[in-house]
């Protein structure tokens, strides 16, 4: 009986001191959820899930503050992933948003006044041009988050949704013959 | 004798080549017009040279190939440009691309061309040469020639010319051979002599005695190494990896340069191509292309690149049952979205089909695992778990799986049982998977830019922060600076910017336009193309938003 | 537009799996031979119930009819079914095997090409646990019985449980040649006294040796066809023979020469036509040769040290688990991954 006892209590120790020693020695610095959560999300940066940001967003989901299904540009894939990661179930887009295709801003030219409002807002440094000078959009860099919309004094900026061409064209997944018949 | 080696698997489907094979390579007739893509290669398109009215001549330049992997382009014919815009390709997703159409003139005047001597000239400017004369690979990958014609830091051993043409009802290769094999021959030459490569393998299918003979007596003349070597008939013993393997029984690696491996490989006819682009300057302007199917007389047409598919089966009177047109052949073929779409440097064959030639498939059934496709996949894979995970859209597990080494042949989806859509499903998942990528890079590129922005905005404000507390150190006069009122003042600049650039939107004609010196209009309209093209950048295909 | 290829073979899963019941038909026939017609009722019974059985939960599972009836993969469970159970079963025996490997083991999984498991297999398990003493009347071969029925008498037990008056249920069926061997080990007979039974003949059970003749004979058919491989026959009875040898070498008075197990039981109908199931088999040939191993290996094990007298069904349904663990470890080397054949 005092064997068995003291056999047990032996191996508690050891295991406590081998989980305690662990928990010091291979401590995960960070908190690495926000990061993961951050890699799902589009960085697209439009602000529509409510956060200043993608990141903010990641903050605020890892910190059980937000839903994870507030980000239109990450699709349903994107909640699905997340929902993956965070173990919770799958729920459709919630908060009032949308979906919509993607696009790219584009300045008219020639309204444009140089304000420099839109590139103020620009999250992702897209626009190129100076005070009283015109501004441009740099396409290849451009989220499309439409945050530069809203400040231009002459409405200058529309959005302009990118179509599909050949070179971006994709497979359609193959419609399986056998449909559910009545 | 040379040992041949295998590949894996393989298939035998029915040949149905000797329809097309009766009778010689006719030349097509000059179509009524002319649809050339500016992108018919792999790689990046070619920038047009041409506009709208334009007279061009006979192997004129019009598409000027862009940095990187790119080719030219030219106009087949001479005659007048009459348009530029998007037209539908011959393209699996039936989309539009950017094409010049070209009436022919009936002319056929050509632009003043003369070859070079190959041996003479420095490498890079031959390779210039073939670039700018539009030569790509004719097997079907349209790989630019010029890319795989450097000698890099391998030692070449075998240069693989690929004559199996293994798949049923093409034979453009198969008449090519039988008709202009010494030609080939030269233009195999020139290859070896700027791989430096050892010897020169020409593999041919068994069913092909006729380009077999004709090839080896042209081989025979000449002075280089030079084997024909008989490959078994099966499928697809003409891929490229696959004939590399019969023939040499080195197996190339997905992600390996075959260079790596001291081998290359080259169809016939590009051989044929780079030839007549040396020796005569010619560039690319016509291919052979078989019309066989469900046509009353199938045969090899050389074809001027551009012309219409219906303008070229019409040759080959089609039977009336006749519902759609293959580009390429049955196993790997892409269906063509309209009988309009033009002739491309790929298009190797066009096959008239109808539902009795080539019957719709049985309702597809779930896969029973039956392990079929994977005995005769020639790329060793195990198609029955890629089906399964694209099915399911395991894009992840699919690629663990070695779905890019699938190379589309086919074969799988000729001997399932289930009669499942297997390639298809395969090509879904590469180009999800693709476009993942695709989105995760400019995912990684925003976070990046956005980080940046961030660290620098809170680097300006630190900065600003000590500027001021230096410049309060120094003037020790805590008066209020008067925040409120600049803001104000830039507010209402703008607002009057704004009214103005409202006014000028209602008079948005520009003044001063009637007496402008012709160097002046040009001025303004380089100026306006410029616009045009910064617009076209914010959205490349339809050229103007929607206000 | 859907196809990427616009010829294909005609071969279907209907053509395959009419291939496999041609291939049972030897078998089958020297089945009647050598026990009387009761089986072909068996078979009968079996492939209604399990026809039925498929349009109703193709029905409930909102799927088409046409196509997955005419597969002819619920007549192949049906036939392994019936094969697999005494002729002289119950009607109600046998459409409740059927019933149950067609709905739970084959549709509550999703159906053709689903099942993870071998469905008549799961039927058999479930039988022979819930009703074992009607599953160990098998009938007495052809000349070893005390009287034989006549084939109206033997439906009239099928239907109506009742016998001619005057003869036994005893009388007219027999253990198994390996439930035999087992029981009379147990009472620690001799073997060789035991092997000089009635029931036994040159190899193992008198007619059971020879009906497993007739499956070879369709597992030829098979191999010669492409519908199955070497791979798995040759694991499964190489294992089996290799692991009986061993046993019997070292003592002989207790454990059976290896041809013995190879001709008794289950084993050839195993062998050529339930581990060789696609479906709820492995697909690489290295993960085929390591399933069939292990199935052969369980298979002697059951059979001689477990519970049940043979081992074949609940082998393979053991090595069934184990199917996608293999594949994920099997997996051969894809083109140019791998030196073969290269200077």
């Amino acid at each position: 009986m005092l064997t068995a006892l003291l056999v047990m209590s032996g191996i508690a120790l050891v295991l406590g001191a081998v989980l305690g020693f662990s928990a010091i020695k291979f401590r995960v610095e960070g908190n690495p959820l926000v990061d993961k959560i951050d890699a799902i999300l589009p960085q697209i940066q439009c602000g529509q899930c409510g956060y200043p940001g993608c990141r903010p967003y990641a903050e605020a989901i890892a910190a059980g503050e937000a839903d994870i299904n507030r980000c239109p540009p990450g699709g349903e894939e994107g909640i699905r992933k997340l929902a993956d990661l965070l173990g919770v179930e799958f729920k459709p887009f919630g908060g009032g948003t949308v979906q919509k295709p993607k696009a790219v801003a584009f300045i008219d030219e020639n309204l444009c006044i140089g304000c420099t409002l839109c590139t103020q807002a620009c999250p992702v440094d897209a626009i190129a041009g100076a005070a009283k000078q015109m501004h441009t959009i740099i396409a290849p860099v451009c989220t499309g988050c439409e945050l530069c919309v809203a400040p231009c004094p002459v409405n200058c900026i529309s959005m302009v949704v990118i179509e599909e061409k050949i070179t971006t064209w994709k497979w359609k997944y193959p419609v399986y013959p056998l449909a559910p018949v009545k | 004798m040379r040992t041949l080696y295998q590949f894996h698997g393989g298939v035998h489907p029915p040949t149905n080549k000797t329809q097309s094979t009766r009778t010689p390579i006719a030349p097509a007739p000059l179509p009524g017009k002319l649809v050339i893509p500016f992108h018919q290669h792999v790689g990046n398109m070619a920038r047009p040279l041409v506009k709208a009215g334009d007279r061009v001549l006979k192997g004129q330049l019009i598409g000027m190939p862009e940095d990187g992997v790119s080719s030219a382009v030219h106009a087949s014919t001479s005659g007048t440009i009459s348009s530029i815009g998007m037209e539908v390709v011959a393209h699996a997703s039936g989309l539009p691309d950017l094409c010049a159409i070209l009436i022919p003139d009936g002319k056929e005047e050509w632009v003043t061309h003369t070859g070079m001597d190959y041996r003479a000239a420095a490498s890079a400017d031959v390779r210039l040469a073939l670039r700018l004369a539009g030569v790509v690979g004719l097997g079907g990958a349209v790989f630019p020639s010029d890319q795989k014609l450097r000698s890099g830091k391998h030692k070449i051993k075998s240069l693989v010319l690929n004559g199996a043409e293994c798949e049923p009802y093409i034979t453009c290769d198969d008449m090519l051979m039988r008709e202009r094999a010494t030609e080939i021959i030269r233009g195999a030459e020139i290859m070896r002599f700027m791989l430096d490569a050892e010897e020169v393998l020409i593999g041919i299918e068994d069913n092909k005695p006729e380009a077999i003979a004709a090839m080896r007596q042209a081989a025979a003349a000449s002075d280089d190494k030079m084997e024909v070597i008989v490959v078994p008939t099966i499928y697809p013993s003409g891929g490229a990896k696959q004939l590399m393997r019969i023939l040499t029984g080195i197996e190339v690696a997905t992600g390996v340069r075959s260079t790596e491996k001291g081998l290359q490989c080259f169809n016939v006819a590009t051989a044929l191509g780079i030839y007549r682009a040396l020796r005569f300057g010619e560039p690319m302007l016509s291919r052979i292309v078989t019309v066989t199917g469900n046509v009353r007389n199938a045969q090899n047409f050389e074809v001027l690149i551009g012309t219409p598919v219906n303008e070229l089966v019409a040759l080959a009177d089609p039977l009336p049952d006749t519902n759609l047109y293959i580009m390429g052949g049955p196993m790997m073929g892409v269906p063509l979205p309209s009988a309009q779409v033009s002739v491309v440097k790929a298009t190797n064959c066009i096959i008239a089909a109808s539902d009795k030639l080539f019957p719709p498939p049985p309702p597809a059934l779930p896969c029973i695992r039956c392990t079929r496709c994977a005995d005769v996949c020639p790329a060793d894979l195990q198609p029955q778990e890629l089906f399964w995970f694209a099915q399911s859209k395991n894009f992840g597990k699919a690629q663990e799986y070695s779905l890019f080494d699938c190379i589309e042949c086919g074969a799988c989806n000729y001997v399932c049982p289930s009669h499942i859509p297997l390639v298809q499903y395969y090509r879904f998942a590469k180009s999800e998977i693709r476009a993942l990528e695709h989105e995760q890079t400019a995912a990684d590129l925003a976070r990046e830019r956005y980080e940046f922005r961030q660290s620098r905005i809170e680097r300006d404000k630190q900065e600003r922060a000590e500027k001021l507390a230096q410049k309060e150190m120094a003037a020790r006069q805590p008066a209020a600076t008067p925040e409120a009122a600049p803001d104000n003042s830039a507010q209402s600049h703008i607002q009057a910017a704004a009214e103005r650039a409202r006014e000028q939107a209602a008079t948005a004609r520009p003044k001063n336009i009637d007496a402008l010196t012709p160097q002046q209009q040009a001025e303004i309209a380089e100026i306006e193309a410029r616009r045009a093209k910064a617009r076209e950048m914010a959205h490349p295909d339809a050229g103007r938003p929607k206000e | 537009m859907l196809i990427s290829t616009f010829i294909s073979k005609p071969d279907t899963v209907s053509a395959i799996m009419l291939r496999v019941l041609l291939a049972l038909l030897p078998g089958i026939a020297l089945y009647v031979w050598y026990y009387g017609p009761a089986i072909l009722v068996s078979i009968t019974l079996a492939s209604i119930t399990a026809l039925a059985t498929e349009a109703a939960m193709l029905r409930l599972r909102n799927r088409p009819l046409k196509p997955f009836l005419g597969d002819n993969s619920a007549l192949v469970t049906a036939w392994l079914l019936a094969l697999s159970i005494p002729p002289l079963a119950p009607w109600w025996l046998v459409v409740v095997g059927t019933a149950f490997a067609i709905s739970v083991a084959k549709h509550l999984y999703g159906g053709l090409g689903n099942n993870p498991f071998n469905p008549s297999m799961i039927g058999y398990a479930v039988l022979i646990i819930s009703f074992p003493s009607h599953m160990t009347h098998w009938l007495s071969p052809h000349g070893l019985g005390q009287t034989e029925l006549g084939f109206a008498d033997q439906l009239a037990f099928i239907f109506g449980g009742h016998l001619p008056s005057g003869i036994k249920l005893d009388a007219v069926t027999l253990a198994t040649p390996l439930d035999t061997l087992k029981t009379q080990l147990q009472l620690d007979r001799p073997l060789k006294e035991i092997l000089g039974m009635p029931i036994y003949g040159a190899l193992a059970g008198k007619g059971s040796e020879v009906v497993a003749l007739g499956y070879i004979l369709g597992g030829v058919y098979l191999l010669f066809k492409r519908i199955i491989t070497w791979h798995v026959p040759a694991a499964f009875l190489g294992t089996l023979f290799v692991t009986a040898g061993i046993f019997h070498l070292v003592d002989q008075a207790h454990y059976v020469a290896p041809l013995f197990h190879l001709t008794a039981g289950a084993a050839m109908l195993g062998a050529f036509f339930i581990l060789t199931d696609p479906i709820s088999g492995p697909t690489t040939p290295m993960g085929k040769l390591i399933f069939a191993a292990g199935a052969g290996f369980l298979t002697y094990v059951i059979r001689v040290f477990g519970g049940f007298p043979d081992g074949v069904a609940f082998a393979t349904l053991l090595m069934n688990i184990c199917v996608p663990l293999i594949d994920a470890h099997t997996q051969p080397p894809v083109f140019g991954k791998k030196d073969r054949g290269a200077k």
